[in-house]
């Protein structure tokens, strides 16, 4: 296959123990592919389990059955099985997650939060911190906060030190878990160009966002994810 | 050396394979197997009672199995059985290549001799005698795990608790071992005084490429810390994978009440 991503028939089930076992259908018979340079957005309203497929695809909710495909070093690997080192190696290498919310690691920096995802590849720190700050100033994040960590910061200025953190790495997948939701319009735009400028790097993207405009601007090709409800 | 070449080395470091433990009719451990790599950290988690202690004892050579054994890969490369162990080698280990960092801080340093002492010590028992080079590496240490080095004449039954931990980090990671075993590293600390010591200890271990085996009740220690999960439930281990998908997408019904019992932040 040339396409970065390939889920085939994924499905997924929640049972709740603590309510007396109930199943909990999210999605059933998932299948659609993502190429190099593409951004699909998946639509349907709230609950239809858009959250759950992009989970799904970085591994971090398991597949109950079918395969999910991730060109990974050249190689396709099943997400569905694969083994958790694996997983870990995809996710250093391959697949970036951008969320809604900031995981903040307490005491870092914002600007060392931001070049993290490179250090950890390999780039050197100065260098990685010199793309970090040049992210940081597109996405309008004051200097004097650079050296503090985002703790304490506003909830839109959360989001853009994570939208830089998911955005600096060189990896050719990127999940976005609405990217936008709580930036006002010049922040809006800057993430409508960062996309753009990955496509052109041939990076895989798969969004979810809100935003009909956004999605307008950003959209390759839209996923219904309705037609993969799970009948309960 | 990189995160990424020790997460990407393809021979385990450690393989526990059908271990078990038998105090009498009770068994703590039945039929444990899992293999742990260079640079991973693997966190054990369950509630008191649930044979997580026993296991870490297990692995870590203090207690032998009733069946089952654990292998460790030495640094010639070989996998050997801990049962088989000769002395030097054993010594070896728990001098060098392990660390062991206890919960109480008291078990694992020596209370009464100056920190410089218990960081130096280490480096003493694997044959450095020069007293400057040791004394600058014990400073180093010192500030590296974040203790003001104008301290380092002062006994740690001076120190405060999170001093206490930090300093028992220091003398355990002075010999660069390649495995660190932590049995509940944060417990019966303040939660600031947790907050520091987690972040901590996670660049360490990143810095370092450490592998490590983590005991905790906490599931927001395991969170930080670990790479993948072990579920502890009646000497069993009842569901693993990777940290963040056992805590997201819990799937056994003790997991699940263990997760759900976590107050929001």
């Amino acid at each position: 296959m040339t396409a970065m991503i390939e889920l085939a028939n994924a499905e997924k089930t929640f049972t709740m123990h603590l309510q007396g076992g109930v199943e909990l259908p999210v999605v059933r018979g998932v299948s659609f592919h993502v190429e190099p340079g593409e951004c699909v957005v998946l639509s349907g309203p709230s609950g239809a389990g858009k959250s759950s497929i992009l989970k799904m695809i970085f591994g971090n909710y398991r597949c109950d059955s079918g395969r999910i495909g991730i060109r990974h070093h050249g190689a396709v690997i099943d997400l569905a099985t694969a083994e958790p080192r694996q997983v870990l190696s995809i996710r250093r290498s391959t697949i970036g997650y951008v969320s809604q919310f900031l995981r903040a690691v307490p005491r870092v920096a914002t600007i060392d939060v931001v070049a993290e995802p490179l250090i950890v590849n390999g780039v050197a720190r100065e260098e990685a911190r010199t793309r970090a700050g040049h992210l940081l100033r597109r996405l309008n994040i004051p200097e004097r906060l650079w050296t503090l960590p985002p703790s304490t910061f506003s909830g839109g200025e959360q989001q853009r030190v994570n939208i830089a953190r998911g955005f600096i790495s060189d990896l050719p997948i990127l999940l976005l878990d609405e990217p936008t939701a709580s930036l006002d319009a010049a922040n809006r735009a800057v993430v409508v160009e960062l996309i753009a400028e990955k496509k052109t790097k041939g990076v895989a993207m798969v969004a979810i966002v809100h935003d009909d405009e956004i999605r307008h601007l950003i959209a390759d090709r839209i996923v219904d994810v309705t037609s993969f409800a799970a009948a309960a | 050396m990189s995160e990424a070449s020790h997460l990407d080395n393809d021979q385990p470091l450690l393989v526990a394979d059908g271990l078990a433990k038998n105090y009498g009719q009770l068994a703590a451990c039945r039929d444990i197997s899992f293999s742990l790599y260079p640079g991973e950290v693997l966190a054990i988690v369950g509630e008191s009672g649930s044979g997580k202690s026993t296991l870490l004892q297990l692995l870590s050579a203090q207690l032998a199995p009733s069946a089952g054994r654990v292998s460790y890969r030495m640094r010639d490369g070989v996998l050997r059985d801990l049962a088989v162990l000769g002395e030097a080698e054993r010594r070896f280990l728990f001098r060098t290549d392990w660390g062991f960092v206890h919960q109480d801080p008291a078990q694992g340093l020596r209370m009464g001799v100056s920190a410089g002492a218990n960081v130096g010590e280490r480096l003493m028992a694997v044959g450095w005698n020069h007293y400057g080079k040791i004394r600058d590496s014990a400073s180093t240490w010192l500030e590296r795990v974040e203790i003001d080095v104008g301290r380092i004449d002062d006994a740690p039954k001076t120190y405060s608790g999170g001093m206490r931990q930090r300093l028992q980090i220091a003398r355990n990671l002075v010999t660069e071992p390649r495995l660190v075993f932590m049995d509940e590293p944060t417990g019966g600390l303040d939660v600031s005084v947790q907050a520091r010591l987690l972040d901590l200890m996670r660049n360490l271990v990143s810095e370092l490429g450490l592998a490590a085996i983590v005991v905790t009740h906490d599931l927001a220690v395991a969170r930080l810390l670990s790479h993948r999960v072990m579920v502890m439930k009646g000497g069993r281990v009842i569901e693993t994978g990777l940290t963040d998908q056992v805590l997201d997408d819990p799937r056994e019904p003790y997991t699940q009440l263990l997760v759900s019992s976590i107050l929001p932040p």
